[in-house]
C-alpha cells in the first residue's frame, strides 16, 4: 500500500468514526423530535434554534453526574461492559461501503475502509461480541433487574441472529458474494435486491429490531418492568456509553440495510444526468445518508407506533415465525435460481 | 508478521493458563474468550479470513454466551475453593502428564517432516473453501451435518422427556 493510500484510508476511518458519532448524537435529538411529533407535542426547544444543541447539552450533563459503582459490583467487568458494547458497535462501519470510487488526479480512492470478502459475516461477528457488552455489564451490577435485563437481551439477540443468518443466506443465494461492495455494485439503477428479495428483507428488517433492542422488542430494558434492565445500576458516562451504542447500532443496522436491499449508494436515473464521474459518487454517498436517515426514522416511528411485546410472544415470533419463515425463503429463492 | 504471531500466541497461551488457574469461573470464560480471539488471529494470520470469522461467531458469539448464560443463571458468583485429596491429585497429574506425552509424540514427528505438495495461501478464502467442502469432501461433510441435526433433535428429546 503506497502512503497516498495509506493516508487516504486514515482520514476516511477518522471522517467515519466522527461522522457515526455525529449521526448516534443527533439521533437522539432525533428521537426526541419525532416522538414529540407522533404525540402531538413541541418536544426540545429551549437549548438554541428549534433546540439543535441539546444534545450537546445531554453530554455536559452526562459527564458532570456522578459516576457510581455499586459496592458489590465486580468493578473490572463493570467498566468493562459499556465499554464492550460502544467498541463493537463502531467497529461495524468499516466494511461498510460509503460511496463508490473517487478519481483525484488519475488515482482510483475507493470510499470504504476495507472490503472483506466475507463482509456480511463480519457483521455477525461483531453482533456476536456486541452481545458480550450488555451481558457482563448487566452481570457484574450484581442486581437482579440488571440480570434479568442482560439474560433477555442475551437469549433474544442468539435466537434472532439464527433468522437474521437465514434471510442473509437468502440474499447471498441471490447475490452469490459475500463482499459488501459487490452486493451494491450488482443493484444498480432500479436492481434493488428488496424487490428481489421482500420476505427476506422483511425478516431482516425485524431481526434489525431485535438484535438493536429496540422498541418493540425492547425487553432488555423494559421499564415497566425491569427499572432499566441492564443498565440499572449505571450513571453518568457509563449510563451514557450504553444509551450511545444503541444509537450508533441503529445507524449502522440501517446502514446495512440500505447496502443490502436498497442499493446502497446507487441512485436511479443518475447516468441520464450527464455529470462528471466524481460528483456521481458525491451524489451517491449523498443519496446513501439520505436512505440511511429513512431508515432510522423508521426504526423511530416504528418504537412510537406499535407496543411493546411479551417476553413469550417475542421467542415465539423469533422460532416459530420467523425460523421457519426464514427457511421458506430459502427454499423459493434456490427453486427460482434452478428454474431461472 | 512474525512479530504478530508471537504477539497472538503469547497472549494465546498466557489467557488459556489463566483459564485453568483462575478462582473465579466468570474469569475464566473472559480468558477463554480472549483465548479464541486470538486462535481468529492466527486464522487471519494464515490468509483464512472465514475461518476466523465463522470461529469468532460460533465460538465467541455462541458457544461462549451460553457458557455465561449457565453462570448467570447459576449464580455462579464466588471464589472456588477446592479441596481435592492427595490421591485425586497424583492421579490428574498422571494422567495429565500422560496425555502430554501422547501430544508430544505424535506432533514430533510432523514438526521435522518436510511439507508435502505446495502450500496455497488462497486456500482459506470462502470460494476455494466452498469448493473443496461441496466437492471434494461432499458425503462427510452432508454426513455432519447430520449428525448435528440428530445431535439436536437427542438434546429437545431428553428435555422433553420430563
Amino acid at each position: 500500500m503506497e502512503a497516498n493510500d495509506l493516508i487516504f484510508k486514515i482520514i476516511l476511518l477518522f471522517l467515519v468514526f466522527i461522522i457515526t458519532l455525529l449521526v448516534a448524537m443527533y439521533s437522539t435529538y432525533a428521537e426526541r423530535k419525532v416522538a414529540a411529533f407522533i404525540q402531538d407535542r413541541i418536544g426540545p426547544n429551549r437549548a438554541g434554534t428549534f433546540g439543535l444543541l441539546q444534545p450537546l447539552a445531554d453530554g455536559v450533563k452526562m459527564f458532570m453526574k456522578e459516576d457510581i459503582i455499586p459496592l458489590h459490583a465486580n468493578k473490572a467487568l463493570f467498566v468493562m461492559g459499556p465499554s464492550i458494547a460502544m467498541t463493537t458497535a463502531c467497529l461495524t462501519g468499516v466494511i461498510i461501503p460509503w460511496g463508490g470510487e473517487l478519481n483525484i488526479g488519475g488515482k482510483i480512492y475507493s470510499l470504504q475502509i476495507t472490503d472483506l470478502n466475507i463482509g456480511v459475516l463480519y457483521i455477525f461477528a461483531m453482533v456476536a461480541i456486541g452481545v458480550y457488552g450488555i451481558m457482563l455489564g448487566g452481570w457484574a451490577s450484581n442486581n437482579k433487574y440488571a440480570l434479568l435485563g442482560s439474560v433477555r437481551a442475551a437469549s433474544q439477540m442468539i435466537s434472532y441472529e439464527l433468522a437474521m443468518a437465514l434471510a442473509i443466506t437468502a440474499l447471498i443465494l441471490k447475490t452469490g458474494t459475500l463482499s459488501l461492495r459487490d452486493i451494491v455494485a450488482q443493484q444498480q439503477g432500479w436492481h434493488w435486491n428488496i424487490f428481489y428479495q421482500p420476505l427476506g428483507f422483511l425478516i431482516f428488517l425485524v431481526c434489525a429490531f431485535a438484535e438493536t433492542n429496540r422498541a418493540p422488542f425492547d425487553m432488555p430494558e423494559c421499564e415497566s418492568e425491569l427499572i432499566g434492565g441492564y443498565h440499572t445500576e449505571y450513571s453518568s458516562m457509563r449510563l451514557g456509553f450504553y444509551l450511545f451504542a444503541e444509537y450508533i447500532n441503529m445507524f449502522i443496522s440501517s446502514a446495512v440495510l440500505a447496502t443490502l436491499y436498497f442499493g446502497g449508494y446507487h441512485m436511479p436515473f443518475i447516468s441520464h444526468l450527464g455529470l462528471s464521474a466524481n460528483t456521481v459518487v458525491m451524489l451517491g454517498t449523498l443519496f446513501f445518508f439520505i436512505k440511511i436517515f429513512l431508515l432510522i426514522f423508521f426504526f423511530m416511528w416504528v418504537r412510537w407506533t406499535i407496543p411493546r411485546f411479551r417476553y413469550d410472544q417475542l421467542m415465539k415470533l423469533g422460532w416459530k415465525g420467523l425460523l421457519p419463515l426464514a427457511f421458506i425463503n430459502i427454499f423459493i429463492t434456490g427453486l427460482v435460481m434452478i428454474l431461472l | 508478521m512474525v512479530f504478530l504471531f508471537y504477539l497472538l500466541t503469547a497472549i494465546m497461551l498466557i489467557s488459556a493458563l489463566m483459564v485453568v488457574f483462575s478462582r473465579y469461573p466468570i474469569n475464566s470464560v473472559i480468558y477463554l474468550i480472549i483465548c479464541f480471539l486470538m486462535v481468529a488471529g492466527h486464522y487471519i494470520l494464515l490468509n483464512a479470513q472465514f475461518l476466523a470469522v465463522v470461529h469468532i461467531i460460533v465460538y465467541t458469539g455462541a458457544v461462549m454466551v451460553l457458557f455465561l448464560f449457565v453462570l448467570m443463571l447459576l449464580n455462579l458468583n464466588a471464589k472456588i475453593d477446592t479441596h481435592r485429596s492427595v490421591l485425586i491429585r497424583i492421579a490428574a497429574v498422571v494422567s495429565g502428564g500422560l496425555l502430554f506425552l501422547v501430544l508430544v509424540a505424535a506432533l514430533k514427528g510432523s514438526l521435522t517432516a518436510p511439507l508435502s505438495g505446495k502450500f496455497d495461501s488462497s486456500i482459506g478464502l470462502v470460494k476455494n473453501l466452498g469448493m473443496v467442502l461441496y466437492k471434494d469432501f461432499m458425503l462427510p461433510f452432508e454426513m455432519s451435518s447430520v449428525l448435528f441435526l440428530s445431535a439436536m433433535v437427542g438434546a429437545l428429546m431428553l428435555s422433553k422427556r420430563q
